[in-house]
């Protein structure tokens, strides 16, 4: 039971053709490669964290395993079924097992259904059959699985007459009531405000204990993604630079792009002491992407090679996956090659500058 | 001589329900080069009273007592007509406004205009005060910001659109920068930023800072934001402070409730992997607020005291203000 995938991802690809203009008709077509290459695996009963910066492809691979996206390549394998090959059609066996979560709740949620409705809708197409004091059970279980108290009061309600928390939960319920397998969730408690947001987060740790259903969690936040998950991967440009079970993760970051990004991370702790950031420059915009390694340009320990080719995924230990042509060299170090021209440079000025 | 003192400052909406309590009986104190942190949850109050100070509010605010002290003269109190709301017009706020204190806005992407390019935005700012000063002339200063900020000179005369949210968040600040005013109000100023902009964006307005020695209130909801930047930091919550104090005081030695449940609920990156405790409920509306302490019905250490009567500012040993019947209880960790 112990470390069984129930999805395995394989070289998943989601590329978007840019439209250009009328003239550019006869030109060669332009791609945004959101997610590029990527491979990981969720085990059964467990939490995959997904973390990276806003346009890294962390929120379009989760729309990929649930489907919202069609990818460009690649396989997700759930149950030994290729999700990414499944014909529309037959998509509705599929979504009963894996379910979303979206960011905010207040857009998630239809606002002229009742909560009622709202959780009762997917068994309107999944379980057709059932009896209304079927579905009534069903609703109330759910709601009450989402930790909602009273749900029988709630049931009449709208949206609007409830409070963040409650929605989230509502779109909570609404996930569970089908008995998923899996549930992908974006970003599901950054619109949520602090005093919330740990009850939402323990309440997903204890549905996770309680019926084994695995998620993918895509956050932005790491300090949530450790929290929650039992593995996790960070992405940048579509690639995945790191993945590995989580605390080896936090404790081991090897890949330059991950330790600039936990350096980066405030800390609670007022005598905390800043770490410099090892990164430069900015973001490059992801239509004209860097050659060789994504990350060369912004990286402090960057190499001729890293201009040139792009690194192979490495294993530097057990189920610690780092993408990077000194993986090894880093892994376990402070600071293990020289900072080549580390210096503090502002953004703007940096070889990844966003205008190029 | 303090920079800024806010004395029992009240604020209140009129609306269609009633009256939003925003703001009741705040007192904050900021001096030359301090930072102060005001921290809470959203609707709790912050912004209003960011906007208070600069009076920048919309014409359904009523002052209903306090005075906001600049400089040593009451700025507030002139600008009031009868019934509380602020005068329309009053030159000597606009001339104070922006020169003295200036702000840095909520959302970054939006407080430019889009069809003007950012440099024009900017120097519009600086001949707002010196109309004589000539267009090269703040020009040149604005040339200087950029570098001090860390943009390259070229994009002065870029649109709004073409600058990434990093760089709009600090042409923002250059353009607070201006006048080398002597008070700055940060508004949530990284919020929409991703973590390594937001550190370069706090790193930028701690070297700032250190530089010209402005005071600085910073609005955010996320403490672990402010806990390496301010010096002082006021909670919020309901409309009321919470707790006041030196930062490492209120972090290491809270003595409210609310302080030690917020705080209590981030995740960390660093030390042990621990259960986050939630806050029961929900944050009260501001139109009918509990009654006694505001904090009451999610307050797990709640008295029959805390439910009647509003509870008084205690000061502790430690230096810091709690608004909590029971607030040396409550620092010792002996409250049950």
């Amino acid at each position: 039971m112990i470390n069984e995938p129930i999805l395995n991802i394989r070289n998943l690809k989601k590329y978007y053709e840019i439209k250009q203009g009328l003239l550019a008709f006869r030109a060669e077509p332009i791609y945004v490669k959101a997610v590029d290459d990527v491979t990981f695996n969720i085990n059964k009963g467990e939490i995959y964290g997904l973390v990276g910066e806003s346009g890294c492809g962390k929120t379009t691979t989760g729309r990929c395993i649930s489907r919202l996206e069609d990818p460009t390549e690649g396989s997700i394998l759930f149950q030994d079924i290729d999700i990414a090959k499944i014909p529309k059609k037959e998509l509705r066996g599929f979504r009963k097992n894996v379910q979303m979560i979206f960011q905010d709740p207040y857009e998630s949620l239809n606002p002229r259904f009742t909560v009622f409705q709202a959780v009762a809708d997917p068994l309107t197409v999944h379980a057709r059959n059932q009896s209304a004091e079927e579905r009534l059970d069903a609703v109330v279980k759910a709601l009450n699985d989402a930790g909602l108290k009273n749900p029988q009061d709630l049931l009449e309600r709208f949206p609007h007459e409830l409070s963040g928390g409650q929605r989230q939960r509502v779109a909570i319920a609404r996930a569970l009531v089908v008995d998923p397998k899996f549930i992908v969730a974006d970003e599901p408690v950054s619109m949520l405000d602090i005093s919330i947001r740990a009850g939402v987060m323990n309440l997903m740790l204890d549905i996770k204990e309680k019926f084994k259903i695995a998620y993918l969690f895509v956050t932005h936040d790491v300090a949530i993604a450790r929290y929650m998950s039992d593995n996790m991967g960070v992405m940048y440009l579509g690639n995945m630079v790191e993945s590995a079970e989580t605390d080896e993760l936090i404790n081991n970051a090897t890949h330059p792009y991950t330790r600039a990004l936990l350096a980066a991370v405030p800390i609670p702790d007022p005598d905390y002491e800043w770490v410099d950031v090892p990164i430069k420059g900015d973001i490059p915009s992801p239509i004209n992407l860097p050659t060789g390694c994504r990350f060369h340009p912004r990286c402090v320990w960057a190499k001729e090679i890293c201009k040139e080719k792009s690194p192979e995924t490495i294993e530097v230990a057990e189920g610690h996956f780092v993408k990077c042509h000194f993986a090894e060299d880093m892994y376990g170090n402070e600071a293990p090659l020289p900072i080549s021209e580390f210096k503090e440079q502002p953004p703007g000025e940096g070889a990844g500058d966003d205008e190029n | 001589m303090t920079m800024l003192d806010v004395k029992d400052l009240t604020l209140h909406f009129k609306v269609k329900e009633g009256w939003v309590y925003a703001v009741e009986d705040v007192n904050i104190t900021l001096e030359k080069g301090e930072t102060l942190g005001l921290v809470g949850e959203s609707g709790c109050g912050k912004t209003t009273l960011g906007y208070g100070i600069s009076q920048l509010l919309p014409d359904n605010a009523h002052v209903k007592g306090g005075q906001v002290i600049f400089k040593g003269q009451d700025i507030l109190t002139p600008s009031l007509k009868k019934d509380g709301t602020l005068k329309p017009y009053r030159q000597e706020i606009r001339e104070l406004r922006w020169k003295e204190i200036s702000m840095i806005f909520q959302g970054a992407m939006n407080a430019f205009n889009p069809v003007q390019k950012v440099g024009d935005q900017i120097i519009e700012a600086i001949r707002v005060h010196n109309k004589k000063m000539p267009r090269q002339e703040a020009l040149a200063r604005v040339e200087d910001l950029y570098k001090l900020i860390g943009i390259p000179r070229d994009r002065i005369d870029n649109y709004p659109h073409e600058y990434s949210g990093g760089m709009r968040q600090r042409a923002m600040i250059a353009m607070a920068l201006v006048h080398n005013p002597s008070l700055i109000i940060a508004d949530e100023p990284t919020t929409a930023l991703d973590v390594i902009m937001q550190r370069r964006i706090l790193s930028e307005i701690k070297k700032i800072q250190n530089e010209f020695h402005m005071a600085m209130i910073i609005i955010t909801h996320d403490v672990s934001v402010v806990a390496n930047v301010a010096d002082k930091i006021a909670v919020m919550y309901a409309g009321r402070i919470m707790e006041y104090g030196n930062i490492k005081d209120v972090f290491k030695t809270s003595a409210n409730p609310y302080t030690k449940a917020l705080f209590g609920g981030f995740p960390s990156l660093k030390g042990p992997k621990k259960r986050i405790a939630s806050i029961p409920g929900n944050p009260p509306s501001l139109v009918e607020p509990p009654s006694g302490c505001r904090f009451h019905p999610r307050c797990k250490y709640a008295k029959e005291i805390c439910k009647t009567d509003r509870p008084p500012f205690v000061t502790l040993p430690t230096g810091q203000i709690s608004l909590c019947h029971f607030a040396e209880q409550v620092q010792q960790g002996v409250m049950q």
